[in-house]
């Protein structure tokens, strides 16, 4: 198997808070993995550090494209880190709301687009058919989330749930190999749950994806994911299949404290 | 009750507030004259005022609307009004410009007083519109954005004073230095946003405006530059009648060129960028966005066309001096940008012709002009703090709808 992106002694202090503590993790090609651990434990910090937002104190990171190609991201921007091939959604959600659905997915082709300022007041022929070409795009990506037919509505007024969606829809615009999703079932009912359960494992065999989820609904976790890892207190504690780790004695002492005064 | 009570306290504290201002006269021999009538006008009037605005609230917080029954629930999606009806666009906008080409022809109204506030009105929009990229599309609060129109005309006027250079040189210099300056100005400040940003750039047009004051030796200090020719027709010669029409029509084409290049670019990949900035910074990066980028392209778009503005300003008065360019300056294009609808071309241009030919139009009220332009600006944040103009949609085709529609 190949890793898509490979973690290996991450170590990210705030002043004299160490929020990761080595952290080692790896990702296969059209992988799902996740993420969990009690509140606190740095699985977001995790997801700042590899997306570039926060530049960690030690320890290397590496994504491979499709191309086979192996990227280091220490020192990387953000933005070029997610036109390598690496997208996210958000916690609470950070869609840009007084644009329109269609549009919010369209700014996710902005890493795939090129035309510029003179471009832009020429409008040749070549720049309306890369415009035409991610309007098309995007209202196909709309189709796949089930948002079609709000494509012209505002993004904020979308029900919660839609939002999450669209927020996936962006994310995949960029074209990632690597999808992390940061709590994408918070605040879904069951219903919700199993469809958004559904549109990942769909997303991973149409687009190849591999996806990194954190996630605090266990029996999604445990039914969606290949493999588990744990972390509490910004260190990892165990790692494995979905049995191996309900099976986990520390797993289970992290989550329900010692057997004896759970 | 209740209501007419609160009515009446309000009506109070405003006679007892404005009774130094409006009730009392004083004469030249040094006393004073009460005039109860004017307090208790005043009075009347606030009462009635407060009745209605208690009536307008209580009304919008249980949703209904405003004439006839409850508003509904939910707004259709595609709401087909006359703003977004193609041949009503066409029709009026042909009017408008008919009627703009013709102004400097139509007795009554082709004065040179006249068409000089016209021009000046046409620079304002140019400025408006200009600061609209940065404060409404990037979402970046300027407060200093008289310093770039002030560096655009002093290019023009130091470039004739000491070089004897002509308008259609300085333009595109003006363009480019004011670039440089919007550049400057922005590498610095790319990590500042809300009221850091807006104190920051407030500074720095402070400081180009004490600049100009006191480098006396290039700038001419306080007294200005002056003798800043017009621009010539192929060299010719014009009387004042002609060179203000042309200067005119230079500025309406100048506009028409600044309305269709900034909605282009407001429609293109670019300008969908910079709406994603101002929407969330955090997440246009994630999304592949690169904000230095991004941003530094605001703030030289958004300054380039301050600069065009200030030549033009400079061969309008041909006389330039720093009291030009003050932060009221800044803070009425601001106004121009926030009343007309952020972001919103059509409401910025509108937004910038109310602000500037109002004010002219409305000599007869002189006295109360500002009274009046504060309180429109207070009523305005109140009911319709969004802009006059919003909602501007860019419509898109979408291939696969349209197969299906055939």
């Amino acid at each position: 198997m190949e890793a898509v992106l490979e973690v290996k002694d991450l170590i990210q202090d705030f002043g004299g808070l160490r929020a990761l503590n080595e952290v080692d993790l790896t990702i296969n090609k059209k992988e799902i993995v996740a993420l969990i651990g009690p509140n606190g434990a740095g699985k977001t910090t995790f997801f700042n550090c590899i997306t570039g937002i926060y530049t960690p104190t030690s320890g290397t990171m590496f994504l491979r494209t499709p191309d086979g190609a192996a990227h280091a991201l220490n020192g990387m921007k953000t933005h070029q880190i997610t036109a390598l091939g690496m997208a996210r959604t958000f916690q609470n959600i950070r869609l840009f709301p007084e644009m329109t659905v269609l549009e919010n997915v369209m700014i996710g082709r902005h890493c795939h687009t090129k035309a510029g300022i003179l471009q832009a007041l020429l409008r040749d022929r070549a720049t309306v058919a890369e415009e035409q070409d991610t309007v098309d795009r995007s209202y196909a990506l709309l189709e796949t989330v089930h948002l079609a037919e709000y494509w012209d509505e505002t993004a904020k007024n979308l029900p919660y749930g839609a939002q999450r969606r669209l927020e996936i829809a962006r994310a995949m615009a960029t074209e990632p190999c690597l999808l992390l999703l940061d709590e994408p079932a918070a605040g879904m009912n069951p219903q919700e749950t199993l469809e958004l359960k559904r549109l990942i494992l769909s997303l991973r065999e149409t687009h190849d994806l591999a996806v990194l989820l954190i996630e605090h609904d266990m029996s999604m976790v445990m039914s969606l994911s290949d493999r588990i890892y744990v972390m509490q207190y910004g260190s990892p504690i165990a790692s494995g299949t979905p049995e191996e780790i309900s099976k986990n004695p520390e797993v289970i002492k992290a989550y329900l404290g010692e057997s004896g005064n759970a | 009750m209740q209501r007419i009570f609160k009515a009446l306290v309000a009506a109070l504290w405003f006679m007892v507030l404005c009774a130094p201002i409006m009730g009392l006269l004083l004469l030249p021999d040094g006393t004073a004259s009460f005039r109860w009538q004017r307090l208790a006008v005043l009075g009347t009037g606030i009462f009635f005022a407060s009745l209605l605005w208690q009536w307008y609230f209580e009304k919008k917080e249980r949703g209904e609307r405003l004439f006839g029954g409850k508003a509904q629930a939910e707004e259709p999606v595609h709401r087909e009004s006359l703003l977004r009806n193609k041949s009503f666009q066409r029709i009026s906008l042909a009017c408008v410009c008919a009627f703009m080409i013709a102004m400097p022809f139509i007795p009554g109204i082709n004065s040179i007083y006249q068409i000089t506030i016209w021009i000046s009105a046409l620079i304002y929009v140019m400025l408006a519109l200009g600061l609209n990229i940065i404060v409404g599309l990037a979402g970046q609060l300027v407060l200093g954005y008289a310093a770039f129109y002030a560096i655009g005309a002093y290019t023009y006027g130091l470039l004739y004073q000491f070089f004897g250079l002509g308008f259609w040189v300085c333009l595109p210099i003006a363009g480019i230095v004011t670039v440089l300056c919007g550049l400057a100005l922005g590498f610095p400040v790319l990590r500042l946003r809300g009221d850091y940003l807006a104190i920051v750039t407030l500074g720095f047009g402070e400081i180009v405006r004490l600049v100009l004051i006191n480098w006396d030796s290039v700038t001419n200090g306080a007294r200005g530059v002056s003798g800043i020719p017009r621009p010539a027709l192929f060299g010719c010669p014009m009387n004042m009648q002609w060179s203000t029409t042309y200067l005119y029509y230079m500025s309406f084409l100048a506009v028409v060129v600044t309305i269709v290049v900034i909605t282009r670019l407001k429609n293109s990949r670019v300008g969908l960028a910079l709406q994603a900035m101002r929407e969330d910074e955090i997440a246009s990066e994630a999304m592949g966005i690169n904000l230095t980028q991004v941003k530094l392209t605001a703030f030289a778009l958004s300054s380039a066309w301050a600069g065009f503005a200030g030549v033009l300003f400079a061969a309008k008065t041909s006389f330039i001096n720093p009291s030009s360019f003050t932060f009221w300056e800044s803070a009425m294009m601001l106004s121009m940008v926030v009343l007309g609808g952020m972001g919103s071309i059509l409401g910025v241009t509108l937004g910038a012709l109310i602000l500037v030919l109002a004010p002219e139009y409305l000599r007869a009220f002189a006295d109360y002009r500002m009274l009046l332009f504060g309180a429109t600006m207070v009523v305005m944040m109140i009911f319709r703090p969004q802009g006059l103009v919003t909602g501007e949609r860019r419509h898109y085709r979408i291939s696969a709808l349209e197969r299906k529609g055939d």
